[in-house]
């Protein structure tokens, strides 16, 4: 029984992981008041260029490496053509999400791909640890990365003047604008972090944990990665929460016909979208989300 | 300080002396927007033409492929319409969503349930043919109309964007089907042997068929497109012509100022929301009674999300969107021949996705460029007079 538990929290440490990385990035998008559907581009790509890249290079850490250029650029292309200029962010958020899927299943056809995959790292001691051990500290060292990550993000956010100044633009943009911001800009910034941290995300998934591509891979986890922002009501420390339940009910979904408990093949496949649009009902108030929350900024209109 | 020797001159009025004039600076308008769509279709083309000789094929090749598959034969032209006409029906539902600003994302879930209660509908109704077809066209629309509903309860009641929802749903929706047509009791096919049975439901009796116009080796197409075109007039006169119309654009222009006016966001924009996904539903309904005849997982062939798209590219317009729902139905009964080239048929998302952008790009840019110089003026204006004033 302790086994089986080690072994499900294992595998939702490895299944919370890559929404972690893409979260921490959406959570500061959705403070500054957007919501980025592309991370979905951004993480199938990111997945499948550092596929590409590992490939190429031979080198599972530089594959990671492609991963984020690859979210980058996708941040590039969608922050320029929604917050400079001014196409409807969804609109440009889809596109991208289609022309992502079918890039990378397209390239999948055309290209050879080798499988490539960064090391565990185990720590010492602590990786012994009853229960926990395995999941916390017996990770693909990337996973690591995480603990220096995520109290960054706290720290830029809370404690220095360009947190604020997101935070504030999230809220309301015209008087971030009146104090002489450009608001725009800030913005198109936040979406480069999105790019970054998603597609170091989805390369988490594909040389992180599986070692190779499959065709849509990310599997609408970026919807999932706002569903977890909104579950979390806009802190990071919701959010990453509303990970590790994401990343539960995905382990959960691979751990219960193991277990003997038969369910519905459908049921368990469709159960983190279910449990995502159930978490947002229950526990997303609206009053917490940011004032403008989804909401393009114009300027001079209140 | 006098005004009139800081601000610069006012553009001196076009003179209106004739039609010659009239058309002289309307092309002077019109030009660079040309210009600016022709170098971004170019482009748009050109990294298409860059992926297909990726895989070693010509792209002249594949072009003359999406050629023979769309346009060579009357065949082929019959089954251009036919992938036509779901796109422009999602895309009709998009454009009322868009009018009451609402982004419903989700048609291609919508459109699956829609599939499903027609399929369910159609299959175990008694009755004579004609009748269960047209209920079971109207409980497709119903059940996309659901599908859109519960993302308009939960953004009316919780406040969750319906964005987020409508997308989540399209893969809850693709569960759901899969579930009907691996059921015995619901969707899955019967075979009268008892062999290894597909995930796919029983043929439809002929009788609850879509009408279907022509024979094979000549011009042949499901009515479908013909209910699309009479949707796509209805639509277009409810918009620019009817109350409710107007209260829409009303709603989707400026929330505030049509509360003051007694619009409703939750009965016009829920309406809207429920509009959208009824259309798709029911462009799901007529792809299982027009097309395939049968309910399958992968009916839809992405036709939600291209509807959607097509939507996009004609700028919400609903008589914009026939011809580039053609278009895209042209891509799409083509990509079915690239096969023989060796060009993944993956390249027509591509390339439609692609072309989105390049649409939606020139003017969005000259808009941005228009800003710019209004900027750059007042700049001039403003060192202008701090320049007289000291």
């Amino acid at each position: 029984m302790i086994e089986s538990i080690a072994l499900i929290l294992a595998s939702t440490m490895r299944l919370a992981t890559p929404l972690a990385f893409a979260a921490a990035g959406e959570y500061i998008a959705e403070r500054a008041g957007m919501i980025n559907i592309s991370i979905e581009a951004m993480m199938l790509g990111g997945a499948f260029s550092a596929v590409w890249g590992a490939t190429l290079t031979g080198s599972p850490v530089l594959g990671l490496v492609f991963g984020m250029l690859a979210g980058l650029l996708i941040g590039f292309i969608h922050a320029n053509f929604s917050h400079r200029l001014t196409v409807n962010t969804y609109v440009v958020g889809l596109t991208l999400n289609l022309l992502v899927l079918g890039l990378t299943s397209f390239l999948l056809d055309v290209m050879d791909l080798s499988q490539a995959q960064v090391s565990k790292f185990a720590i010492p001691i602590l990786s012994d640890l009853p229960l926990v051990g395995d999941a916390l500290f017996n990770q693909r060292w990337p996973a690591y990365l995480l603990w220096i990550l995520i109290p960054g993000i706290w720290y830029a956010m809370y404690r220095t003047r360009w947190g604020l100044n997101m935070r504030a633009i999230g809220e309301n943009p015209s008087a971030v604008d009146a104090t002489g911001i450009d608001v725009l800009k800030r913005q198109r910034f936040a979406l480069l972090i999105v790019g970054v941290l998603s597609g170091l995300g989805g390369a988490y998934l594909s040389v992180g944990e599986v070692g190779l591509f499959n065709q849509n891979m990310t599997a609408a986890r970026g919807y999932v990665v706002i569903a977890a922002v909104i579950f979390g009501g806009w802190s990071l420390k919701g959010t990453m929460i509303g990970c590790l339940v994401f990343g539960a009910a995905d382990a959960m979904r691979l751990a219960l016909p193991a277990l003997g408990v038969t369910l519905n093949a459908q049921l368990l496949i469709a159960s983190p979208y279910i449990l995502a649009i159930l978490a947002m009902v229950l526990f997303a108030k609206s009053n917490r989300a940011p004032g403008s929350y989804g909401r393009p900024f114009v300027r001079g209109v209140v | 300080m006098s005004d009139t020797a800081t601000r610069p001159a006012p553009p001196a009025p076009p003179k209106s002396t004739g039609v010659a004039v009239t058309t002289a600076i309307w092309w002077r308008r019109a030009l660079p927007m040309a210009a600016l769509y022709a170098v971004s279709l170019g482009i748009a083309l050109t990294l298409a033409a860059l992926l297909v000789m990726m895989t070693g094929a010509s792209p002249w090749s594949a072009v003359e492929a999406l050629y023979e598959g769309s346009l060579a034969s009357p065949a082929a032209i019959g089954l251009s319409l036919d992938k036509a006409a779901p796109l422009l029906i999602v895309a009709l539902g998009t454009c009322i969503a868009a009018r009451a600003g609402l982004f419903n994302i989700g048609q291609e879930g919508q459109l699956l349930i829609g599939a499903a209660v027609f399929t369910t509908i159609a299959l175990f109704m008694p009755g004579p043919g004609p009748l269960v077809l047209i209920v079971a066209l109207i409980g497709g629309a119903l059940g996309g109309a659901f599908w859109a509903g519960i993302a308009a309860v939960l953004y009316f009641w919780r406040g969750i964007p319906v964005v987020i929802t409508t997308l989540l749903l399209v893969y809850i929706s693709a569960q759901v089907v899969f579930y009907s047509v691996s059921q015995s009791w619901w969707l899955q096919e019967h075979l009268p042997t008892g062999g290894v049975m597909a995930p796919q439901s029983d043929l439809l009796p002929e009788d609850r068929w879509l009408p279907h116009f022509g024979e094979y080796p000549g011009l042949n197409f499901a009515s479908t497109i013909v209910i699309a075109l009479v949707l796509t007039v209805i639509v277009t006169v409810m918009l620019r012509r009817s109350t409710w119309g107007f209260r829409l654009r009303m709603l989707g222009m400026n929330r505030s100022a049509a509360r003051r006016a007694g619009v409703s966001a939750l009965v016009f924009g829920g309406t809207a929301l429920l509009l959208s996904g009824a259309f798709a539903g029911f462009a799901g309904a007529a792809m299982v009674g027009g097309g395939n005849h049968r309910m399958q997982p992968g009916i839809s062939e992405n036709s939600g999300w291209d509807g959607l798209l097509v939507a996009l590219v004609a700028r919400e317009n609903p008589v914009l969107a026939v011809p580039v729902a053609i278009f895209f139905g042209m891509l799409r009964a083509g990509g079915g021949f690239l096969a023989s080239t060796g060009v993944p048929r993956y390249i027509v998302d591509v390339v439609t996705a692609i072309l989105v952008l390049a649409v939606v790009f020139p003017p969005a840019f000259r808009l941005y460029q228009r800003q710019i110089a209004t900027r750059r003026q007042a700049k001039a204006l403003a060192a202008a007079t701090s320049g007289a004033a000291a």
